[in-house]
Formats: structure tokens, sequence, C-alpha cells
């Protein structure tokens, strides 16, 4: 710590306060024995255990998982597929300038507006053609469309920082374009695919907005189920329920970490 | 052998432009078969654009390419025989050293048995054996280049390109890899086409070289001829120090600031300039009575370079190199004698 400056010291350190207490006071709470308020009663690992009897809550955990793994394997493969189109086409410069801001743009749109333009596309597409009912579907459909943006993001600085030349080495040394794709390309932006999936991964199952928009009965998810809960007031599942997620989120984000770091 | 000379390649009017710029403009080119061959020139001459022309990763805007007789104008750089080591070498990162000499006999499904033996000869050829295992970021810079080579060399390509492959090397490592590079040349026979900007490097190593400027060659020949018979003002200033003389013809002999010269080989032209290397001039300390070419001359400044001592002199200022043992300083007065075949006569016409 820097001792000349003790007042920036404080304030990074009461940053830092603001942005792990809540999270912090969460994971206390999941632990106390106390079914109502919030005196300290004891350490308790009860109401992990009652997760695990919660059939709501193991149906909302998976059919979470089932839409994350689903939506990021798509997403993946398609904002892969869009980072590579714009890296490798040999666009205008004019046309980079306009896929900047528009690859960028699902980033900074608030949620509540995707969720919203889902919605009416979903309404639209329904009496055009019958489906696209609210449900499992349109709720993987709702999440590959704000993951996309992320997976290409990641993937196109990764394909930024290859060195051009050994693509031409490649081809020079006789590789056909699925050749050289397979055993240098692919391998090469791997650590940023992965980190991209890992990415759009946690934002799958921490997506609260645009699965509440897009979700059917048959489709309720963790976050969807801790909001209903709420309404019931808050309980000490909740509780352990939330400090789970937080640290599988963590979990992911550090692997993705690695991965970005690699190479 | 048959003793015959073969073309290995020809470029023919070989034009191209990015955004509108011009990097080559028509430019002809013979390399024979087995030769070292040098492109060089200062950086934006469009030597890089013409080997890039030759390996196939850039196709021309209009002109034509033979490869041994066989038109390759529009074949992409996966079909030609013709390999390439780059100025960053351009190893595959995740691959190691094996697996990148491999690549190229790989991606033409060669035999596991074969691609073994003869990655095995390449790197045995270029001294990497044992570092099979080894990725490339945990190599040292020349044997990344050496790399680089065995896996170039790997598929006995009818011609190797090398894009300034000492660039990235040590200044001491590089005369020692220049060397090594010239043995191997002439080892394997195979075509070579270096391109570099460094003309020690063109000198050492080439049986012939192209000089180029500005999108064109303006000098194709031996590095002696090039060196000792440029054929304009760029050529002589850009192969080691010349003096440029301005000069006028006078019956047999030649008219400049410094008084008459003759020559060896008559200029072709009435009004031009002359061009001297500063090493051909001879310095005395007195001149015999009436003869030519002789020219009384005052040092205005020496600088000592280690392995020679440049003098410049008035009236002039004309540059001579000569011995470092020499003790001349400011002031003193020397002869100085033109030998006629030193004078060279540019053809290019002055600004």
């Amino acid at each position: 710590m820097d001792r000349k400056r003790p007042m920036v010291a404080l304030t990074a350190f009461f940053s830092l306060l603001l942005l792990y207490l809540p999270a912090a006071a969460v994971a206390v709470f999941s632990v106390n024995s106390a079914r109502i308020g919030f005196a300290w009663k004891g350490f308790t690992l009860k109401w992990y255990a009652r997760l695990l009897h919660n059939e709501y809550i193991q149906e909302a955990a998976v059919n979470s998982l089932l839409v994350a793994a689903v939506s990021t394997a798509v997403a993946t493969v398609l904002g892969t597929a869009l980072a590579l189109g714009l890296d490798r086409v040999p666009w205008p410069r004019k046309a980079h300038r306009v896929f900047d801001v528009v690859i960028n743009l699902p980033v900074v749109v608030p949620d509540i507006i995707m969720a919203v333009s889902l919605t009416l596309a979903f309404t639209l597409l329904r009496q055009l053609s019958g489906v696209f009912a609210l449900g499992m579907s349109t709720l993987i459909i709702g999440h590959i469309t704000f993951q996309i943006s992320f997976v290409t993001l990641v993937v196109r600085s990764r394909l930024a920082s290859l060195n051009k030349e050994t693509d031409e080495a490649a081809r020079d040394l006789f590789a056909s374009n699925f050749y050289l794709f397979r055993r240098v390309t692919l391998p090469l932006i791997m650590p940023g695919v992965l980190a991209g999936a890992m990415l759009a991964f946690t934002l799958s199952l921490d997506d609260f907005i645009i699965s509440f928009f897009t979700h059917g009965p048959e489709s309720v998810t963790l976050p969807i189920y801790i909001y209903s809960s709420l309404k019931r007031g808050l309980s000490p599942e909740i509780y352990a329920l939330s400090t789970v997620m937080l640290l599988f989120t963590v979990l992911m984000v550090l692997i993705a970490e690695r991965f970005t770091r690699r190479l | 052998m048959t003793g015959q000379i073969e073309l290995g390649l020809l470029v023919a009017q070989a034009r191209k432009s990015f955004g509108g710029q011009l990097a080559l403009r028509d430019v002809d080119l013979e390399v024979l078969t087995g030769e070292f061959f040098t492109l060089l020139g200062p950086s934006g001459c469009g030597k890089t654009t013409l080997l890039r022309i030759i390996a196939g990763l850039e196709l021309p805007d209009s002109g034509r390419i033979f490869l041994g007789g066989r038109e390759v104008t529009h074949l992409p750089a996966a079909k030609r025989q013709v390999n390439t080591v780059f100025q960053s070498y351009a190893l595959f990162p995740h691959l190691n050293i094996f697996e990148n000499v491999a690549f190229g006999l790989k991606a033409r499904s060669f035999e596991p048995d074969e691609i073994k033996r003869r990655v095995g000869d390449s790197l045995d050829m270029l001294e990497l054996t044992g570092l099979e295992k080894r990725l490339p970021h945990q190599l040292s810079g020349g044997q990344k280049q050496r790399v680089a080579l065995a896996r170039a060399l790997v598929n006995e390509p009818e011609i190797l390109l090398l894009d300034e492959p000492m660039s990235a090397l040590d200044a001491h490592l590089r005369t020692q890899v220049q060397e090594e590079l010239r043995r191997l040349q002439r080892r394997l026979g195979t075509t070579f086409i270096l391109v570099t900007h460094d003309q020690d490097e063109a000198m050492v190593l080439s049986d012939r070289l192209a000089v180029m400027k500005d999108g064109q060659v303006i000098q194709t020949g031996a590095p002696r001829s090039v060196y000792s018979k440029p054929t304009n003002q760029f050529v002589a200033e850009f192969l080691g120090a010349a003096n440029i003389l301005p000069a006028r013809r006078d019956g047999d002999q030649v008219v400049t600031d410094l008084g008459p010269l003759r020559l060896s080989e008559a200029p072709r032209w009435q009004e031009g300039r002359l061009a001297i290397r500063p090493e051909r001039i001879q310095l005395e300390d007195e001149s015999p009575g009436g003869a030519f070419n002789w020219i009384r001359a005052r040092v205005r400044e020496a600088v000592y370079r280690g392995e020679s001592l440049d003098l410049w002199l008035d009236p002039g200022p004309v540059r001579v190199r000569t011995d470092s043992r020499g003790h001349l300083g400011p002031g003193d007065q020397v002869s100085l004698f033109f030998p006629p075949d030193a004078l060279v006569a540019l053809d290019d016409q002055p600004m």
C-alpha cells in the first residue's frame, strides 16, 4: 500500500467493501441457523442441505444449466464464425467501423430493451408461424442473441493478436483452407473461444431480465425462481442458493481468465 | 549436369498496385536454376511485393510468372513448388519443432515414415537434432531461423524465398549465419531468392542481384559488375559509397570540375555524370609531371573508420578511402590518381 497517499488507499478499500460486502452478507446469512431475522444463531449447513431436497430448485437448476449449455454451444459457434468473418474477409475500412459499433451494441444496450424487442419478435413470429410459444426454445434463442456479441468480442481480440504471417506460412506450406483452419487458426484461437464460451455460460446462468421476458411456465430458471420466491420474503435457502451461484460464477470467471492469459 | 543454363524463374511485366499506389511497375526478372539471387533495395522499393508475387501470396494486377518453364501466374501459394522463410519466421507457436518442420509434408498427406525420415534429415542438416519436442518460444533467434529454413527446405522446393531473414538476428550472429546460408545453398543447389535492404549481405551471398527502386528493377548483374559498373547514381550510392562528378565530353576526354579526365570506356552522352568509388582513387604525395588523371588536392576532413580512413578533399568535395594506417589530416596536400577503368559514366540523366 502507498503510505504517502492514505486517502487513495482508503478510497480503494471502501470501494472494495461496497463491491463485496453485500455478497459477503448473503454468504454469512446462508450459514446462519436463524430462520427469521438477522441475529446470529450459530453456524449451519442445513439450508444448503435443504436445497438438495427442494424439487422446484432442482428443476430450475436443471433448466438453467440446460439453457446455458445449449445457448453457449450455439452462441460460441456463431460468435466464433462471426469473428472469423470480420477478421479474415478483406472488408473495406469503413465497413470495419460499422462492424465495431454493430458488434458492441448488444453489449451496451440495456437488457430490458433487448428483452422487450425479443418479446415483440417472438409475438410476431408466433402469429406468423404458430411456433415460438414462450418456453425453453425462446429462452435459449433469447440467450443466444446477447451471448454472440460477447463471444465475438473475445475471439476477435484473440484473432487480432495473431501473427498474420503464420497464416501465410501455412498456405505457403501447401495447406488447404480447411487444413489451415483445423491445424493453425482454430488451435491458436482456442483459448479465446473457450474464454468466450465461459463468459457466455456465466452470462446465461446469471441472466434475469431477458429470461423473465422469454421464459414459459415450464422453463423457470434459477434467477427467476429466486425472484418469485422473494415475493414470499427472504429466506436462508435463497441465501444458500445465491451463494452457490455466486461461487459457481466466480469459478467460471477464474477459468476463463486462465484461458485468456495462456499463450 | 548438361551444363545448359536453365531458367528457374521468369517474371514478365509484373505490375501491382495497392490502393492506387504502384508497388511494382512492369518488372521483368530472370533467375537461373541453382542461382543465389538477391532483390536489393530500400524499404518501399517493391522487393517484398515481388517476392510475395513469386510465392503466390499476392496476385499481380498484370504480367505473368513462370516457374521452371510452367506458368504459375494464377496458381495459389499452396500449389506452387516454392517455399518461403518469412521475416518473422512465422513458426506455428502451438506446434513443436518436429511438427513445424513436418507441416508441409503432412498437408500433402505424405506417409508417416517418409515424413519422419525427411524431417529428421532436415533437422540434421540444420543442426537442430534434439530440439524436436521444443516449442518455438523456447528457441533462440538463430535456432528459430534454422527451423524456418528446415520447414521450407524439407519440401525440396524449386525455389526457396527468403524475406529479410537476418533482420531479427544480432549483428554479430548475422555474418556467421550469412556464411552458413551460402554454404547451404551451394550444397543443395536449390535456387535461393533473397530479399534484403543490406548491401553487404547482398554482396556476400549473391551470384547475381537486382537493385530495385520505386517498383522497378534498375540494374541486374553479378555483385562485382554491379558494384564496379553501376549504371546510375542510385545504384552507385546504394551499393557502397561513390563520388559523383558532373561532366561534359570534350574529344576523347571528359571535363569535370576537377579538371579533364580520361575514361577507359567513353560515355554515350555529351553531358552527364561520372562515378568513382572512394577506394579506387589512388593517393600519392607527388604527381608525376605531365601525366593524365592526376589532380592536386587538399585534405579538408579525415574520418577514421577502423579498417579504413576516409578523406574529404578540396576541390570537390571528393571522398577518398585509404589505408587506415595513413596519418593524413586537415590541410595536408596530396596528389590523386583517377584510374581510367575506375571512372564509370552513369547512364541516367541529371535531375
